[in-house]
């Protein structure tokens, strides 16, 4: 997963961090800032007021880290914070995210239904023709692998909060399943469901990027 | 089972969450349809590029004021 380096177990780096290892406090707050940013952003309404978010959790995991009891690992007990500090600042700008139902466009079917054969013809609910997964070819080069990850990047920012929350915890921040319902409050099926629809756009974004690369390419050795 | 339902069931199945019966339709539409085959495919090489994402990070000041606070901390 993103930003792991050599990340000691946890129980020597929270005896470090209490020894006050400064190179250990540069390591993590490096590591796991720039997703706890995604993740506030899910809760609160500008980037300014994530990044606060953010330095508040810091505050707060340096003030307690005495009182950590290792009853979860070492960053979900720091993600923990940053929701809840998140949340409360959402509150306070009106903008809450909860988890607890679906949303109406969140249900419903994740690949366009025009791209499947219609009810009454032969092979109803199969792709219709022309109309299947465009292949790709996923590029080697690193730079153009770089953009494909921008393309990524991109459209997670674009996606509605709930989603990007959960495609952000679990397949940026690489969390299993049962850690993202405890930390959101929200049911495993219906985790899923938003991974899904999340994961489903992304797939969709690509397919369109991919599949025109080509020209993309020949437009950029032109330049 | 039919594409259209395939779809929308591979988060299921690559959480391991699909009832017994369900993966049996689920594995036996796979080993059918080689265009669903393919959207598994790009479905999971998605999800592996979303893995490799460096996330941006705090700004310079945030980053220097926070080292600063564990700095002082310590001291205290």
């Amino acid at each position: 997963m993103a930003g792991v380096l050599e990340m000691p177990p946890d129980d020597v780096l929270v005896q470090q961090l209490r020894d006050g290892d400064e190179r250990t406090f540069a390591l993590v707050l490096d590591s796991w800032s720039g997703g706890m940013l995604r993740v506030a952003m899910s809760f609160v309404s500008t980037r300014d007021s994530a990044e606060e978010a953010v330095q508040d959790t810091w505050l707060a995991v340096i003030k307690g880290i005495g009182d950590f009891e290792g009853r979860s690992s070492l960053k979900t007990w720091v993600y923990r914070i940053l929701v809840n500090t998140a949340k409360a600042r959402g509150t306070k700008e009106s903008r809450t995210v909860p988890f607890g139902d679906l949303l109406a466009e969140e249900e419903g079917p994740t690949v366009d239904p025009a791209r499947f054969r219609g009810r009454g013809e032969p092979y109803a609910g199969h792709w219709a023709v022309g109309q299947e997964p465009r292949p790709w070819h996923f590029p080697e080069d690193h730079v153009l692998r770089g953009e494909v990850r921008g393309v990524i990047e991109d459209a997670i920012d674009g996606l509605p909060p709930r989603l990007r929350t959960v495609i952000t915890l679990r397949d940026v921040e690489g969390y299993g399943s049962e850690e993202v319902c405890s930390l959101l409050e929200i049911s495993p099926g219906n985790q899923r469901v938003l991974l899904h629809r999340a994961r489903a756009l992304l797939r969709g974004k690509l397919e369109t990027y991919l599949s025109g690369a080509h020209e993309g390419a020949i437009g950029r050795g032109q330049a | 089972m039919n594409c259209d339902e395939f779809v929308e069931l591979v988060t299921d199945f690559l959480d391991g969450s699909l009832s017994e019966e369900d993966e049996q339709r689920f594995v036996g539409h796979l080993a059918e349809c080689s265009k669903c085959e393919l959207y598994l495919d790009q479905f999971r090489q998605t999800i592996a590029t979303t893995g490799e994402l460096t996330p941006e990070s705090i700004s310079d000041d945030a980053r220097g004021l926070l080292l600063t606070a564990f700095r002082d901390w310590r001291r205290s």
